[in-house]
């Protein structure tokens, strides 16, 4: 048994793949459940329900996809460029401290000019911390994976060492959280009264974004010319390093952005256990999306609704909720399985 | 090995009925037969793509056939074994050599052949046996040597001696000679010859004519996927053979003389800097006119890539200087050489000339997404590169299911026709051809030697790198040589001498100033 390379990959394939994936994580899933003494089916529906069954549900799912999206694209934009952006929890991070500081009360700013101004700081942010690990890499050949992946963890302790400091907040009754932000800072709500935020529609605007400067622009050209071949872009007179420059500032502006969308449109102040993992699971999101920017939009509600509905279903069927991990993981293993297999195919020798 | 050469000349030990071999729509192997006798060197010739290789990859149990089988020696052969084909005495030399850079002569030469523990202590006796063999055939290579430190010719050598220490029978030798100089070429003959007196059979995969002319006794022709013909060597001449491979009369391309015309580009005393405290190039003098061909001749490796990455802006002098056009060329700016009208052909259209998964138009574009009316305002006109595309590959003959289409899926001669093509679209003043025939077949060849003389008659300076010594003496006005980085002082077309030029190849007549790295 070995592997052919394909001369030609179906269409049919594209979409086998990702179809195969979310079967594959369902088969497991079941057999985990199965294991557990419960029904399949019923904790699916329970799942599904969970997730979709109800507007309340699915604005949940909605809410949780939202940093997903962010920092979904974040990994797509870099990974196309064959940047390995591991540190989207560190950009995450950026990007929230950005608005715990200068949302609190330091910009007395009316909404229409505060929240974009906190939008594009945090961006800022984003972009300076991928910035660096990025220039180590086209200057000394530093692996970008380590560095970034080792920043996650210095910014999470630079954000709990703010949060006992200079921006814990005074009424917080010790507990390391800043301030609330002000009111002209937070993200008006989709619809009144429900979590949902514009932070959504910013993160569909950002997709679409993102795919017309790919899809049109010299700058989408250039990236993925330097992702598939850096030593032919080169060849043609691109400027590699340049090129992953604005990789770097455009990935990491997006990561940031979900930190800036979770404080100021959906919790209101920055906390330690603000992300539980967004930026690792963008890596996810990307991948399961194929890179595509619009796929990302739904691989990112796909694993919001996992989570969001395997919360729901564990308070009623009593199987844990890490189902949803095991869902989510095994979905991008047999994603990656089945990407393989749109380049090559199986020959029986 | 006596032992196992017995039988008699003209014994048929290999016999290929009726093999088919089927990818998706393609035939790459309709309904071969042929025999091969002990004691004869068979050339299989055919263009690329003519199914040379999957026929051996069959042969060889890489591949299983869809039909037909195989016997070696009185037995079929399993289908889809490489062990078996090996038990059998089939041995492979392959164009990319299959050897383990960091062992010794001998460790490669006996890997694989005995179980982990219990080689070593027939060591003695492997190196005796690979001494023999070397001696019988002239295939002199220290045993204890990392391969690493040899020269191609020398490992070309150690892959013969693997195969040979396997016992083989039949010895498959694909593309043999495309690596070696002129003088290794002839010692490979000579070797071949001890082989077959021996009683070997060889086959002999090949496209230079007049090496199948020199080495065969028997030629066999493919052509898309099927056998189109076999001829005792004897009698016949290039051109017989070169129809027989492409199915039409092949021109041979006319160089008329002309007179060049101003300096285009000038190298004075030009010395790059390796990563190993090697100068990869060495105060190299050069100076190519408009209307000329200048070929450069060389084994690979010996600083043809550093002088192609310098004119194609990778690469920077680090000492000397370098005039183009009139202007002094500082650092490194591949965008500013083509601004200023140099036309580029990398060695490597896979890796470098093209973006594999990237379609045509987007490739074609490659150089020039900057200009109008490729982009405006940083945005693509996708149709006006598509028009443009499209005629590059009317206008240049490409094979294609369109623009849309992936460059990877193209076969290596549509491939250079699109490079070709998107460097003659900018009207070069210098064109740098670095291998631009390699691995193409002769159809191609033609193609892209006919576009070079165009270009040439136009006026525009070649500068062409090429391992093909023929390619080199058909269309150069002058030749230098290329050796360690240095360049000889160029040769005229009326002086041109192939032994002359083959021993400067490999180091004659050359400053030996770089005596720590040994050959």
């Amino acid at each position: 048994m070995r592997l052919e390379p394909r001369l030609e990959t179906p269409w049919v394939l594209w979409l086998a793949a990702p179809a195969a994936a979310i079967g594959a994580s369902l088969l497991i899933a079941a057999l985990l459940v199965l294991w557990s003494g419960a029904d399949p089916f019923g904790v699916f529906g329970l799942v599904i329900k969970g997730a979709l069954g109800s507007q309340f549900a699915l604005f949940e799912t909605l809410t949780r996809a939202t940093p997903l999206i962010f920092t979904g694209l974040a990994a797509a934009v870099a990974f196309r460029a064959r940047l390995w952006n591991i540190g989207g929890e560190a950009q995450f991070y950026g990007g929230a401290i950005m608005a715990a500081l200068l949302g609190t009360g330091l910009l007395p700013l009316p909404a229409p000019i505060l929240i974009p101004i906190l939008l594009i700081a945090g961006a800022l942010a984003g972009a300076l911390l991928l910035l660096g690990p990025t220039l180590m890499k086209t200057r000394f050949g530093v692996d970008e994976v380590v560095t970034t992946l080792l920043l996650n963890f210095i910014i999470l302790l630079l954000v709990s060492f703010l949060l006992e400091g200079p921006l814990k907040d005074p009424m917080g009754m010790g507990w390391p959280q800043s301030r609330k932000i002000i009111e002209a800072a937070q993200l008006p709500k989709i619809i009144a009264g429900k979590r949902l935020h514009l932070g959504f529609a910013l993160a569909l605007a950002m997709a679409a974004l993102v795919w017309f400067i790919n899809t049109r622009t010299i700058h989408g050209y250039e990236m993925r010319a330097v992702g598939f071949n850096a030593r032919a872009a080169r060849f043609a007179g691109m400027k590699v390093d340049l090129v992953m420059v604005k990789v770097a500032l455009l990935s990491g502006g997006l990561a940031a952005m979900a930190g800036v969308s979770e404080v100021i449109g959906l919790k209101g102040n920055l906390t330690l256990d603000l992300s539980p993992g967004f930026g690792y699971a963008g890596i996810v999101v990307a991948m399961l999306a194929m890179l595509h920017p619009l796929g990302v939009v739904a691989a990112a509600i796909f694993v919001a609704a996992m989570f969001v509905g395997a919360d729901a279903m564990s308070r009623q069927a009593g199987v844990p909720n890490y189902i949803a991990h095991v869902m989510v993981a095994t979905a991008l293993l047999t994603m990656v399985v089945g990407m393989l297999f749109t380049r090559f195919r199986l020959r029986w020798t | 090995m006596s032992d196992v050469m017995d039988g008699q000349p003209g014994d048929v030990v290999l016999r290929l009925a009726g093999i088919s071999k089927s990818f998706g729509s393609l035939k790459a192997n309709d309904g071969i037969s042929f025999e091969l006798k002990r004691g004869e060197v068979l050339a299989l010739l055919g263009e690329n793509g003519a199914g040379k290789t999957t026929l051996m990859n069959i042969l060889f149990g890489h591949y299983v056939a869809d039909a037909g089988e195989i016997i070696a020696f009185g037995r079929a052969l399993p289908p889809g074994s490489p062990r078996a084909a090996l038990e059998a005495g089939i041995g492979m030399v392959h164009q990319h050599f299959t050897l383990a850079d960091n062992l010794s002569v001998l460790d490669n030469i006996v890997l694989g052949t005995e179980s982990l523990w219990s080689w070593r202590s027939q060591g003695g006796a492997a190196r005796q046996r690979v001494a023999q063999l070397a001696a019988d055939f002239g295939l002199g290579v220290n045993p204890d040597a990392r391969i690493a430190d040899l020269s191609v010719g020398e490992r070309q050598r150690v892959e013969i001696l693997k195969a040979l220490y396997r016992n083989a029978r039949i010895l498959i030798l694909d593309e043999p000679t495309a690596v070696l100089t002129p003088q290794e070429s002839e010692g490979l003959f000579a070797t071949l010859e001890k082989l077959v007196a021996r009683g070997l059979a060889i086959i002999f995969i090949s496209h230079k004519l007049h090496e199948v002319l020199a080495v065969s006794e028997r030629v066999l022709v493919l052509r898309q996927g099927r056998l189109v013909g076999g001829r005792e060597t004897k009698g016949a001449t290039r051109q017989d053979l070169a129809e027989l491979m492409v199915g039409r009369p092949i021109p041979l391309p006319k160089v008329e003389p002309q007179a060049a015309g101003t300096e285009l580009v000038r190298l004075a005393q030009v010395t790059i800097a390796g990563s190993h405290g090697r100068n990869e190039l060495q105060s190299v003098d050069l100076s190519l006119r408009e209307g000329e061909i200048l070929g450069i001749a060389g084994v690979s490796g010996n600083g043809q890539a550093t002088l192609a990455d310098l004119l194609s802006g990778l690469a920077a002098a680090s000492a000397g200087t370098v005039t183009l056009l009139g202007d002094t060329i500082g650092e490194a700016d591949a965008a500013a050489m083509v601004r200023r009208g140099v036309g580029r052909i990398p060695e490597d259209r896979h890796a470098v000339g093209l973006i594999g998964d990237m379609s045509i138009t987007e490739n074609m574009i490659a150089e020039r997404y900057r200009e109008q009316p490729f982009s405006r305002h940083h945005l693509i006109d996708w149709q006006a590169a598509r028009n443009f595309s499209q005629g590059i590959i009317a206008g240049f003959d490409v094979r294609c299911p369109g623009p849309h289409a992936t460059a990877r899926l193209l076969s290596g001669g549509n491939m250079q026709k699109l490079i070709l093509g998107r460097e003659m679209a900018g009207n070069p003043k210098l064109i740098l051809a670095a291998q631009p025939t390699r691995g193409l077949d002769i159809g191609a060849v033609g193609y892209v030697h006919e576009q070079l003389l165009a270009a040439r008659k136009r006026g525009a300076g070649i500068l062409l790198i090429s391992e093909d010594l023929d390619e080199l003496l058909t269309l150069s006005d002058r030749i230098a040589v290329i050796y360690r980085g240095q360049l000889s002082a160029p040769m005229i077309r009326a002086d041109f001498s192939v032994q002359q030029i083959g021993l400067m190849m490999a180091g004659h007549g050359f400053a030996q100033h770089e005596a720590g790295h040994a050959a």
